[in-house]
């Protein structure tokens, strides 16, 4: 079970780590501050794995029966 | 000034010094002359509610002076009630002696780390000071201000010292943000007399507020108490007045409080004080914040009108003569406008009022109004009286979903009832037993184009819940169209031609001498208009160019909630086109219904004496197998089903023939019921189902009753008369009777166990899903979409970032997306 990669699942969405150009491309695009995203906590599985720091922002697709692909971004925020 | 943050707290006495602009300590309100006394509860320093009087303060007339605050200086220090909890709890957590946290110094740290809430905190305490090694006595509560230390209680004074010797960095400890002797109060805050006016009854009598009342009580007792100590009075009465003082304080802030008698006004009404006023539904917040009265808006008994266009509403002639909607004059429309005002208020259509250009309000009445009339220029604006076409905005609650709230044109009617077509009963589930409904007049340009706009009737035709038409034919519209569109159904010339007259003038009527009932449908459809479907009982329905060919039209055509060819019209044509089409196929169905007549019967349901047989010896069959499958469960010869028990087993069979017993029901009453308005209004899904027609005229069948075979009552039976265990179909609820011929006692017991589990089940149902929306309302209703697409709340934090994340409409597509190759074959033909 240690090895059980749940990245593999396939309920669980691609996520991906953005660069720092990408993530204040993504900031610009919406007029918005990091605050403004909706967050993620650190204690998340999938940031775990990914080793993702605070205030790192998530991109994540998921698989829409309607529309194909959608994109959500996440920030990592302290988690209680 | 830009507000940067708002801190909630408790102001100390520096504070209420500082907003006070006078010290009250007089008990009487007025003079002889009846003028209020300075340093009285009315002092004329603390804001004015008398119209022409200028405020002492701040100079402002009524209106302009928000009013101030007073003060007054208690003799001794009271506990606030609301906080005697808290109080209590810092008391426990610091040492009597040394005034320190009752926490060992190596705990401290961890201690700050939980982050706990205080009532938490307190838990983990501990019994003996770790600073001084004093012990802690025993504590107690005494509801609803009074706390007792060992066997002593502690007045408000010692209490009072106690927290002040608290140290910030205890209180940092603990995140306690407040310097915690402010809890208790040395000095009261007097609000202005703004907040609590007294009324001037007729007779010139003045009647107080009851906050006031309650105040000259506590400036009462406070000079009381003073004198009496300056006197030196004996301890007792020093105490008594105290306590007095406390209860009197208690209750003006609140006074439902338990084990605390509820201070009373002299007639004996209780009085309402602070928190009386800030609680409950009527309260402050969720009676004067949270939710608002509204002008231009009307309430009456709505009644159905099928002849007004599904988009209007009709407005009893006195309503629109209150409701107005300002129009700016300007050179094209003086003329018109001259007229309403010259009507004045009294004869529709008037005007109310008009507004001057430097913003001055006017009443027009019948003495002025010639005037006005003659005055009004380029710049004025008239509120004149809602007219034929104007927009409003009609809702019924419980508003559920947002086709509650519609758009509609208003259409001014004589009588006192608000008319609606029963079209657009469904969306606002709406019948006329009574029901009543609110009319808005929106009031700016802007807020009359968004209703014309994204919420008139016409727009809302599809709804967003399942992608398909929730306005559309109901009751009578569908049986009307089903017995028009049946197949050999000729009019001749004379008929046919009043029958399309009666609902539309601009039909062209076809040259012919007799037509079939399905050529007049064709005719309000789209000349380019194909279709194919099925009707309700699964026949095929085919439109081919506007032409209605085969199959009858239906429910399944053009009711609420399933018109699929309501849908296809409306995604082809659009809104418009779908209404007006709706509004004379079900005005030709009434006019139809009406011509012949519909009228229903018992005897509509009564069955041929071949067909009654045939449903006994059914009835018989499954009593036989039921009771064949019953003794093989008990020899244990019954074969199992995968899963479950024998019993399980057993009673999964007897439910398969029980279905399968009611299906041979319901093919022989097929059969054997004779052509009936009853069996039109079942077959054209008018109301009414084949079902309830079996179980009027046949067999009701099982009862259930927690979802399965009635099993509750006495112990192992359900009625007295029953063996125990006895599993056989009557005594486990099986009607073997229908509604018309009677039930025996036994099978109306079950019937009324059934219905009354039935009714339980809803009304939960319903207060369940209510209290569920209302949550979900309170988490959402200040998101919105934004103009970038994404999906913000109230401080601009993105939601979501696409609509429902694939910014697709389900009112606006088709099910399951779009579909791209129609509209590009359209585009491009």
């Amino acid at each position: 079970m240690a090895d059980f990669n749940i990245s593999k699942h396939n309920i669980v969405p691609k996520h991906e780590i953005l660069t720092s150009d990408q993530k204040k491309e993504v900031l610009e695009k919406y007029g918005i501050t990091l605050k403004q995203l909706p967050r993620i906590t650190d204690k998340d599985p999938m940031v775990k794995l990914l080793e993702a720091k605070i205030e790192d922002v998530l991109k994540i697709t998921r698989k829409s029966e309607t529309a194909g692909e959608s994109i959500y971004y996440r920030v990592v925020v302290k988690g209680k | 000034m830009i507000i940067d943050k708002i801190v909630f707290g408790i102001m100390d006495s520096q504070m209420i010094k500082k907003l006070s602009v006078a010290n009250i300590t007089k008990t009487d309100l007025y003079d002889q002359e009846g003028y209020p006394i300075e340093g009285g509860l009315m002092d004329p320093r603390l804001g004015v509610v008398d119209p022409g009087v200028r405020c002492r303060t701040c100079g402002g007339s009524i209106g302009d002076c928000q009013g101030h605050f007073g003060l007054l200086q208690l003799t001794r220090p009271i506990i606030h009630v609301h906080y005697a909890k808290i109080i209590f709890t810092l008391l426990k957590m610091f040492c009597r002696d040394c005034s320190r946290i009752l926490v060992a110094e190596k705990d401290l740290e961890s201690f700050k780390e939980k982050g706990l809430a205080l009532k938490e905190l307190a838990k983990s305490t501990k019994k003996k000071c770790p600073w001084c090694t004093k012990e802690v006595k025993k504590w107690k509560f005494v509801k609803p201000s009074s706390f007792q230390e060992g066997a002593k209680l502690l007045d408000a004074t010692t209490v009072r010292s106690r927290l002040e010797k608290i140290t910030n960095d205890d209180l940092e400890i603990i995140n306690f943000k407040i310097r915690p002797e402010n809890l208790i109060l040395t000095i009261l805050p007097v609000p202005p007399v703004t907040v609590r006016p007294s009324i001037t009854l007729q007779s010139g009598e003045r009647s107080e507020d009851d906050l006031t009342h309650k105040l000259v009580d506590i400036v009462r007792i406070n000079e009381r108490l003073k004198e009496n100590i300056d006197l030196g009075a004996p301890e007792f009465i020093i105490e008594d007045l105290w306590e007095l003082l406390q209860y009197h304080i208690s209750t003006y802030f609140d006074n439902d409080i338990t084990g605390v008698p509820p201070a009373r006004h002299r007639s004996g009404r209780i009085l309402k004080t602070i928190s009386q006023r800030l609680k409950t539904k009527e309260g402050r917040f969720r009676g004067n914040l949270a939710g608002k009265r509204v002008n231009f808006c009307a309430r009456t008994v709505t009644s159905p009108d099928p002849k007004i266009n599904i988009d209007e509403v009709g407005v009893p002639l006195e309503i629109a003569k209150e409701l107005t909607i300002p129009i700016n004059v300007t050179e094209n429309n003086i003329k018109s406008i001259q007229k309403n005002v010259l009507n004045g208020t009294n004869i529709w259509p008037g005007a109310n009022y008009v507004i001057r250009p430097d913003g001055r309000r006017k009443k027009i009445t019948d003495m002025t109004k010639e005037e006005i009339a003659k005055e009004l220029t380029v710049g004025y604006i008239v509120e004149r009286h809602i007219q034929n076409g104007d927009v409003s905005l009609f809702n019924r609650q419980p508003s559920l979903h947002r086709m509650s709230i519609m758009g509609h044109r208003i259409r001014i009617m004589p009588n006192k009832t608000m008319r609606l077509n029963l079209c657009v009963t469904t969306p606002y589930n709406a019948d006329f037993d009574g029901d009543e409904m609110n009319l808005h007049i929106p009031q700016t340009l802007e807020s009359q184009a968004e209703t014309d706009i994204l919420m008139a009737v016409p727009k809302n035709i599809r709804s967003p819940r399942f992608s398909g038409p929730i306005i559309g034919a109901v009751r009578d519209h569908l049986s009307g169209i089903y017995l028009i569109t049946q197949d050999k159904n000729n009019f001749t010339r004379d008929k046919f031609v009043q029958l399309i007259r009666s609902v539309n003038t601009d039909i062209e009527i076809p040259n012919k001498s007799s037509i079939t009932g399905k050529e007049i449908f064709s005719l309000f459809l789209p000349k380019d208009f194909s279709y194919e479907g099925k009707s309700k009982s699964g026949n095929k329905v085919i439109i081919e160019n506007g032409k209605l060919i085969e199959g009858v039209i239906d429910k399944a055509s053009i009711g609420a909630e399933n018109g699929k060819l309501l849908d296809k019209l409306e995604k082809l044509y659009g809104p418009k086109i779908t209404r007006d089409f709706l509004f004379d196929i079900t005005r030709l169905a009434i006019e139809y219904t009406m011509w012949v007549g519909f009228s229903i019967s018992i005897s509509d349901q009564d069955i041929s004496k071949e067909g009654k047989e045939k449903i006994k010896k059914t009835i018989e069959i499954l009593r036989k197998e039921v009771d064949d499958l019953i003794e093989e469960y008990e020899n244990g010869k019954i074969k199992l089903l995968p899963g479950r028990s024998m019993k399980d087993s057993l009673e999964v069979m007897i439910k398969r023939k029980l279905n399968k017993t009611l299906d041979d029901v319901e093919n022989i009453m097929t059969k054997s019921l004779p052509e009936s308005n009853t069996l039109t209004m079942a077959k054209s899904g008018a109301r009414g189902d084949l079902i309830n027609i079996v179980q009027t005229a046949a067999m009701v069948g099982q009862e259930m009753a927690m979802s399965g075979r009635m099993e509750r009552g006495y112990h192992q039976r359900i009625f007295p008369h029953f063996k125990k265990n006895d599993i056989s179909l009557e005594s486990r609820g099986f009607v073997a009777h229908g509604f018309k011929d009677g039930l025996t006692p036994f099978e109306f017991f079950f019937d009324a166990m059934n219905s009354r589990e039935s009714l339980m089940d809803k009304s939960l149902k319903t207060r369940h899903s209510g209290y569920m929306e209302r949550r979900l309302v309170g988490a959402m209703q200040d998101m919105k979409v934004e103009y970038d697409g994404t999906i913000r709340d109230a401080i601009n934090r993105i939601v979501q970032f696409t609509p429902g994340e694939d910014g697709l409409d389900p009112s606006r597509i088709e099910r399951g997306g779009i579909n791209v190759k129609r509209i590009a074959d359209k585009l491009f033909k």
